[in-house]
């Protein structure tokens, strides 16, 4: 019985370490944009992402958590052996975290995601079988790894696109901010609470009718709505930093807008990879207490509000400089351009999360950028990077599977 | 730690082509102090007008070379690359401009006659007018981006041209009826004197040429 309480506490260790590192680093993602356009000062940005990250982690974190869990790897090969499993999941959080580490000193632009997907099939291929993989899954979820980025892209292309037709190229783009940035405030609010309410929440025991959801995200969207067309009312333009056109207020109108995709993003970006950090964490508990695996047991919720803490009090403690550097380097991701790469990212994410995906919520954004600069809304793109990313999909299997499978083979050498 | 999203985003030569064009136009500007002092023979003043010209050119050389090593090929743009470095280039030709008729104006004590002098004063004039309407134009850059170059915005930047073209076309005007008023009078002058009036009149006059070539260069961009 001790030696579960070890693996229980090992795995929760790790996981609340991995949750903390993604609180610091990827959550600047989400709420970046709005710090640096000064729709919201650090501290509003903070409390924001802490809510709806935590939210996110939990009403709809539960069904990719499910997947890292027990989707990867085939659970009825191991109930013989349930202990393989504990040591190949303490091994998969030691070596995406060690990924990670490194991959930040050098500067990589490597996922979380990533890492803990090719770490789990890593330890899973080599230290139990090849079978013990399922592969249909795996091939699933990193196609979806290339999907993901380009269905945001896609989507925030015709966003900004939208947003160009609608507002910007026309002679009075003030006043058709002010009509129609309450209707995209409806849009981002109905999408994110629909897909939450039809997906995520039936794992916090939660029902509702499909009719009823309908209902609930309208209603939700449309109070959104209404109470930002009156802060948008109030907006007027200021004679000293403005020219002509008013874009300088435009963009302040929109500012208010992102606040709502921000929080949808936080919100999304929680549910997606809190999974990351404690779905191991739930693997390891769920053999620790039962000696089995049991495919169909749900999360318990405490491991979700777990993985939420960790994520809050990583972006509480280091986040927010991180959040303060970031915003002040993307400064050409205006409210405009920002809230159409966040909203198209935010969708798609949570899309994938309702059907139990882990995708890479930060390159996921970043394809959602992507496609905003193919709508010509950005000023200077460093397609760099973009190889860099490419090279780093291709790199961070094999690494975080080799490095699981080393620390998997020395956990089982040392532990009980 | 290295923010994927923060270095996506290469260094934007939108407000560092607008700052050029700003330093520019001051430069250009020094003109209207420059040529009354020198007409009035006040030399001093005119040294430390010459001074502040250099400095100003100077600066926007600096700013040139900035965003000359901040445009790599790998910088994915709205609008092509080329296209903003010619910008650049005619930019920096007015500073040129203006330092080099202001040294030579300098160097030689020139005295300007006193039969063209006040048309001469106004045709300077018009011509910082034909580079200060460039500046305008050019700060529309970074809105022109917003609006993807297309648009209202457009339609304002094009009219900006137009009324660009109209100031270099008054120049022009004024640098034919210069060079006449200057023919009748320069058996007048000293022969090498003379020739340098005509030399010092068409440099000034290609202040206003290239500022209309930045019009040009920017409807180029206009038509992406």
């Amino acid at each position: 019985m001790e030696a579960e309480l070890i693996y229980i506490a090992l795995a929760a260790l790790f996981g609340i370490f991995m949750a903390w590192g993604i609180g610091a680093n990827d959550v600047a993602n989400a709420m970046a944009t709005s710090v640096g356009s000064k729709a919201l000062t650090i501290r509003q940005a903070i409390l924001v992402a802490a809510v709806f990250e935590f939210a996110g982690a939990v009403l709809a974190g539960g069904a990719v958590t499910g997947t890292i869990r027990k989707g990867i790897v085939d659970a009825d090969l191991m109930n013989g052996q349930p202990e393989l499993l504990i040591y190949g999941m303490l091994a998969s959080l030691l070596a995406a975290g060690t990924w990670l580490l490194v991959a930040s000193r050098k500067g990589w632009p490597v996922s979380t995601t990533h890492s803990i997907v090719g770490a789990i099939v890593g330890f899973a291929a080599v230290g139990i079988g090849i079978d013990a993989v399922q592969w249909g899954k795996v091939g699933t979820i990193v196609m979806s790894w290339v999907v993901s980025p380009l269905t945001a892209g896609f989507i925030a292309f015709l966003i900004y696109l939208s947003v160009q037709r609608l507002i910007l190229r026309h002679k009075d783009p003030l006043d058709r901010a002010k009509r129609y940035v309450p209707v995209y405030m409806f849009l981002a609010a109905f999408t994110i609470t629909l897909v939450t309410i039809l997906k995520g929440l039936s794992h916090v025991g939660l029902t509702i009718s499909l009719r009823d959801s309908y209902l609930l995200a309208f209603l939700i969207a449309l109070g959104i709505a209404i109470a930002g067309a009156f802060v948008v009312r109030r907006i007027e333009p200021d004679r000293k930093a403005e020219k002509a056109q008013h874009f300088y207020t435009v963009e302040r109108v929109f500012g208010v807008l992102m606040i709502v995709t921000a929080c949808g993003m936080a919100f999304a970006h929680g549910s997606n990879d809190v999974a990351n950090a404690i779905g191991p964490l739930a693997a390891v508990i769920s053999i620790a207490q039962s000696g089995l695996v049991a495919s169909k047991s749900a999360i318990p919720l405490w491991v979700l509000i777990i993985g939420g803490g960790g994520i809050v009090i990583g972006l509480a403690t280091y986040g927010r400089h991180v959040i303060a550097t970031v915003g002040e380097k993307i400064t050409q991701l205006t409210p405009s351009r920002g809230f159409a790469a966040e909203l198209a990212a935010a969708t798609t994410i949570v899309i994938a999360s309702g059907t139990g995906i882990p995708i890479s919520t930060t390159h996921t954004l970043v394809g959602a950028v992507l496609g905003v600069g193919m709508a010509r809304g950005i000023e200077a793109i460093d397609l760099r990077v973009v190889g860099r990313i490419f090279i780093s999909w291709v790199v961070t299997i094999p690494a975080g599977a080799v490095l699981a499978i080393l620390f998997f083979f020395v956990f089982r050498a040392i532990l009980p | 730690m290295a923010n994927v999203l923060a270095n996506i985003f290469g260094s934007s030569p939108v407000q560092p082509l607008e700052k050029h064009m700003d330093v520019t136009y001051r430069c250009a500007k020094q003109l209207n102090e420059f040529f009354p002092a020198a007409i009035a023979g006040d030399w001093d003043k005119a040294s430390a007008v010459r001074d502040e010209i250099e400095r100003l050119e100077h600066d926007a050389d600096d700013l040139k070379k900035e965003i000359r090593l901040h445009l790599p090929k790998s910088l994915f743009m709205p609008v092509p690359r080329e296209d903003l470095l010619e910008l650049l280039l005619v930019q920096d030709k007015i500073a040129n401009r203006t330092k080099d008729v202001s040294g030579l104006v300098l160097g030689r004590k020139m005295r300007i006659p006193e039969a063209i002098a006040k048309a001469f004063l106004v045709f300077v004039e018009r011509n910082v007018d034909a580079a200060k309407q460039a500046r305008k134009s050019v700060r529309e850059l970074d809105e022109l981006f917003t609006a993807g170059f297309r648009g209202a915005e457009v339609d304002l930047v094009e009219s900006m041209i137009q009324e660009l073209d109209r100031i270099e076309t008054d120049t022009d005007a004024k640098q034919a009826e210069l060079r006449a008023a200057l023919f009748k009078i320069e058996s007048t002058l000293n022969p090498v004197d003379a020739v340098f009036m005509y030399k010092v009149i068409e440099l000034t006059g290609e202040i206003a040429d290239m500022a209309e070539r930045v019009g040009r260069r920017l409807e180029l961009l206009l038509s992406h």
